[in-house]
């Protein structure tokens, strides 16, 4: 791996007009061109040209969110997506030849072990949460690496949500009866993080799905989206993953699968541009991620049972790759403000990153904590008495921004699905 | 003097070492802006208060090291590009102050301070701050106030000059001033506040405005004529300005604007007419409405195609897409846009569209023009890549002929977008020789070092026009 694969030819397509600057978090809260999205194109293409050196690059692009809010925000569509993948990879195959060798076993350990096994996951799921208790947490103690950032631990800990375990495809989904003829087969796609975390929010998923008229299944053959993976360069590991979920779904007629992270919906919507390059998988690729929807984009257009009225302040908080990458950004509000009784209020700047950004919190937590702060100065201004979420990765930073402003008691932080099932009496 | 030595130097008067920049990513970033050329300073260094930009200023001079003040990066003619090395004064840091007084009707600003903010929170007051640079919403207020920015708005409102009435600036000596004031009328003296304004960035640095603002209109309305031939298009252009009806914005775009257009986003244009114009009235609501009726018999009688009004703001909307989407529509064939803003006499813009079409034939180049029609100010852009070596040098003689023409016609080199390093080879070419000496004069008494953002506006010996990387 080289600067020749940096992706140098797509730098060309920035004109440096400064139109995505105001959008960048990064910018706002870093204060220099160096964090801006124009600054990191024109790196990219500086060490393409060997004018700078990778090292010279590294900070810039670590400390990129990847939200993408960038791309929205260009007038002439340039692929910052591809821009920074192909940075990070280079970074990634560059930090490999020099990183310690006990950073490289976690690395690869979590990445090619912990994120995809539904064994080790499962194991942390019984009964025990993703960074308090799970093998997780435990392989990174041993390794000593998250040493270095015990105040980052100690903010998460004391929000980290109780941990039901994971979805069992059979003893934890009770179908609800389905109606004669279901609108659509619906492949559900669980997320390996959202399952061991957040499994409540997936069951109601299923539970919404099915009383809005569709036929779901959770098939056991699919794995991690490749998401966290590929946000740190681990093309390989990552496209990988992508065939094995290509194939899994295969075997099924479904209508759409379906997902409620945000987070993985942005990945397995581009598993077109991962695999475009492989002949035999780019057609199969494009097949899948058309298929792919999260799931505001079914419920908001079918009829929901709603039963209580839910008479309180509501804000939305929308994910960035829900907005940049998924593109969807009227559905999840749509379906938010049908539920009866909601003041729906917007946040000013909403579409700005929470910070939280994959594991960017963790590991540049300071960063993380300035965006966030600036975040709750706008979310105060609407008063919300509920946050809503799509994205287990926003759901944890807004809850940490809560506790950070002395909040907790009374503002709560809820995903989008947990919202409509109580107000459809659903429970878990 | 070396580096380490300047950066401590830097550092007794920036306290905060984070706003001094030295890193080779940092440096790097600050070495272009939105038009041409590359150039690493040595140093960046963030101000936020005047007494800083004294004090550097002071230090430079000592020194004689070269400074740049630069807002967003924004400009299109190489403005804040440190052509020569030493000091980037990166004032966008330097957004704290947005007064609105509604008593006085003026904004009293920092320079770093985002232009479309000032008419944001003028808004919220029931006054508007009219002009209106497509970039406003990137672009600082002190960009603007050195290039003199102008928007659509401008036909009817002005551009920036015109709601400027005090500055606080400091001298490339290092000294600071106030021009101007509060008032409307002020006649003591030069009038300085007006010859900073457009200066580029040569004069000093302003790190403070008051600005005008005026009362927000009570409603718009737009308007959208198709036609079949350009010089009807002009003809209509002309006989609605004469006919004792001033709009807000007047704008046109030509077929090949409105193909690209089409291409890209579909909005059911036809694609082949040959001019669109968009008008925007704005004042009472019955006064409008009049007013539209007119400009609609006006079109029709030099023989419009096809009048659209819009019955809805969201439809005014729409139809004002078809312009927003210029720009992105025409750099998806080929990703660089050479952006120019010769501006002629009103008169002259469908003479000026003949010559334009002129050259785009002679070079065989994608050449597209839109633009400003009510103030004569049209963009030709050249579309093209950068890596092609041989079209850039045919983008370069195209370019140098479209200044010509513009020159020929009675105009200039220059409606909005200001000189840098782009356009002064071209200086004597509309000033001759005295009137471009007689600013060097002014640029010596004000700067006796050149140290202030040197290498801008005025040529240097035998200096051309350089597209490509040689
Ligand atoms: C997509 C796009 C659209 C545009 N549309 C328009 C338009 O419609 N109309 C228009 O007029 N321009 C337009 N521009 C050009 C540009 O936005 C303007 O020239 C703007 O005023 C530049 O502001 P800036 O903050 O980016 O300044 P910079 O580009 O950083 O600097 C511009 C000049 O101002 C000087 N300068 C900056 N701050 C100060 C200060 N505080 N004191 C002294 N000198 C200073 C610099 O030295 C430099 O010479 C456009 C540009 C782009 C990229
Ligand atoms: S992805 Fe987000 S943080 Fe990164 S450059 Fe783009 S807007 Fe900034
Ligand atoms: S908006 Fe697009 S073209 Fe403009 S500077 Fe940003 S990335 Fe480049």
């Amino acid at each position: 791996m080289s600067k020749t694969n940096l992706a140098y030819q797509e730098t060309f397509d920035c004109v440096q007009c400064g139109y995505c600057l105001p959008a960048c978090p990064t910018y706002k809260t870093m204060g220099k061109e160096t964090h801006s999205p124009r600054g990191r194109i024109n790196l990219v293409k500086m060490a393409a040209e060997g004018k700078i050196s990778l090292s010279e690059l590294e900070g810039p692009i670590d400390l990129c969110l990847g939200c993408r809010a960038c791309e929205t925000a260009c007038p002439t569509n340039v692929q910052y997506g591809k821009i920074l993948e192909s940075a990070k990879e280079v970074l990634q195959e560059d930090r490999r030849n020099r990183m310690p060798k006990r950073v490289k076993m976690f690395q690869s350990f979590f990445f090619n072990r912990v994120l995809p096994s539904d064994t080790v996951l499962t194991m942390a799921g019984a009964g025990l949460s993703f960074y308090q208790k799970s093998g997780l947490q435990k392989a990174t103690r041993k390794l000593g690496i998250l040493k270095q950032f015990p105040e980052n631990i100690a903010s998460f800990e004391k929000i980290l949500p109780e941990v039901a375990g994971p979805i069992r495809t059979k003893s934890r989904v009770q179908r609800a009866p389905v109606q004669e003829v279901p609108t659509y087969s619906v492949g559900f796609f669980t997320g390996c993080i959202m399952n061991t975390m957040f499994s409540s929010i997936n069951a109601l998923s299923i539970k919404l799905l099915e009383a809005a008229g569709c036929e779901v299944k959770v098939i056991k053959e699919q794995t991690c989206c490749g998401a966290l993976q590929n946000h740190s360069g681990e093309t390989k590991i990552t496209k990988e993953l992508a065939k094995k979920n290509i194939e899994a779904f295969e075997k099924y007629q479904f209508d759409f699968v379906v997902n409620s992270i945000g987070g993985c919906g942005a990945m397995l919507v581009e598993y077109d541009h991962l695999l475009a390059d492989e002949p035999e998988w780019a057609e199969r690729a494009k097949n899948f991620a058309r298929k792919n929807v999260d799931i505001s984009v079914l419920l908001s257009n079918l009829p929901l049972p709603f039963k209580n009225e839910i008479r309180k302040t509501v804000t939305y908080q929308p994910s960035c790759h829900m907005t940049n990458v998924q593109k969807r950004t009227n559905e999840p509000l749509e379906l938010l403000k049908s539920i009866p009784g909601i003041t729906y209020k917007e946040i000013p700047e909403k579409d700005m990153c929470c910070g939280s950004a994959g594991i960017y919190n963790i590991v540049n937590y300071h960063e993380s904590m300035d965006i966030l702060d600036d975040k709750m100065e706008q979310v105060k201004k609407v008063k919300p008495e509920i946050i809503v979420t799509t994205n287990p990765g926003c759901h944890l930073q807004m809850k940490l921004g809560v506790e950070r402003e002395g909040q907790s008691e009374n503002v709560q932080v809820v995903h989008l699905v947990e919202l409509l099932a109580k107000s459809c009496e659903i429970n878990v | 003097m070396d580096r380490e030595r300047l950066i401590d130097l830097m550092g007794e008067i920036i306290p905060d070492e984070k706003r001094i920049l030295t890193d080779q990513a940092d440096l790097y970033s600050y070495s272009y802006d939105a038009s041409f050329g590359f150039f690493v300073p040595d140093i960046v260094v963030q101000p936020k208060a005047t007494e800083e930009v004294a004090k550097v200023m002071k230090l430079a001079n000592q020194f004689e090291i070269p400074v740049y003040p630069r807002g967003q990066g924004t400009s299109l003619s190489g403005g804040p590009l440190p052509v020569k090395g030493g000091i980037v004064l990166d004032l966008s840091r330097w957004d704290q102050n947005l007064e609105i007084d509604s008593e006085d009707m003026v904004a009293i600003v920092s320079p770093g301070v985002i232009t479309g903010n000032i008419n944001a929170k003028a808004m919220e007051k029931g006054l508007i701050y009219p002009p209106d640079p497509s970039s406003s919403n990137i672009a600082t207020i002190g960009g603007n106030l050195a290039e003199n920015a102008g928007g659509p708005r401008g036909l009817k409102y002005g551009v920036t000059k015109d709601y400027v009435i005090g500055l606080e600036v400091v001298t490339p000596e290092g000294e600071i001033i106030r021009t101007g004031g509060r008032t409307v009328k002020n006649v003591t003296g030069y009038d300085l506040t007006k010859l900073i304004v457009g200066s580029e960035g040569t004069l000093g640095v302003i790190t403070e405005a008051i600005l005008r603002l005026y009362p927000k209109p009570a409603s718009t309305q737009t308007l959208m004529a198709l036609f079949d031939d350009l010089v009807d298009s002009g003809r209509a252009i002309s006989k609605v300005l004469n006919s004792g009806i001033l709009p807000a914005k007047m704008e046109i775009m030509d077929q090949a604007s409105i193909q690209a257009v089409e291409a890209y986003r579909p909005l059911g244009l036809p694609t082949d007419v040959e001019a669109l114009i968009l008008i925007e009235l704005d004042g009472h609501p019955m006064a409008i409405a009049d007013e539209m009726l007119k400009v609609q018999e006006v079109c029709k009688e030099v023989g419009v195609r096809e009048v659209k009004v819009a019955a809805t703001s969201e439809e005014a909307e729409k139809l004002w897409r078809a312009r927003k989407l210029v720009s992105p529509a025409i750099v998806r064939v080929k990703p660089t846009k050479i952006s120019e803003d010769a501006t002629v006499p009103r008169s002259k813009i469908p003479a000026m569209f003949q010559r334009l079409k002129e050259i785009k034939d002679k070079y065989n180049l994608d050449l597209v023009v839109f633009g400003h029609a009510g103030d004569g100010n049209l963009h030709p852009n050249i579309i093209a890549d950068k890596r092609n070596q041989e079209e850039m040098k045919r983008v370069e003689m195209a370019v140098e002929e479209i200044f010509t023409a513009a020159i020929e016609l009675g105009g200039t080199l220059s409606g909005e977008h200001g000189i840098g390093t782009m356009k002064a080879p071209f200086m004597e070419m509309e000033l001759g020789e005295v009137g471009l000496d007689m600013m060097k004069r002014i640029k010596q008494s004000w700067d006796p070092k050149n140290i202030l953002n040197p290498g801008k506006i005025f040529p240097e010996i035998g200096q051309r026009l350089v597209l490509t990387d040689e």
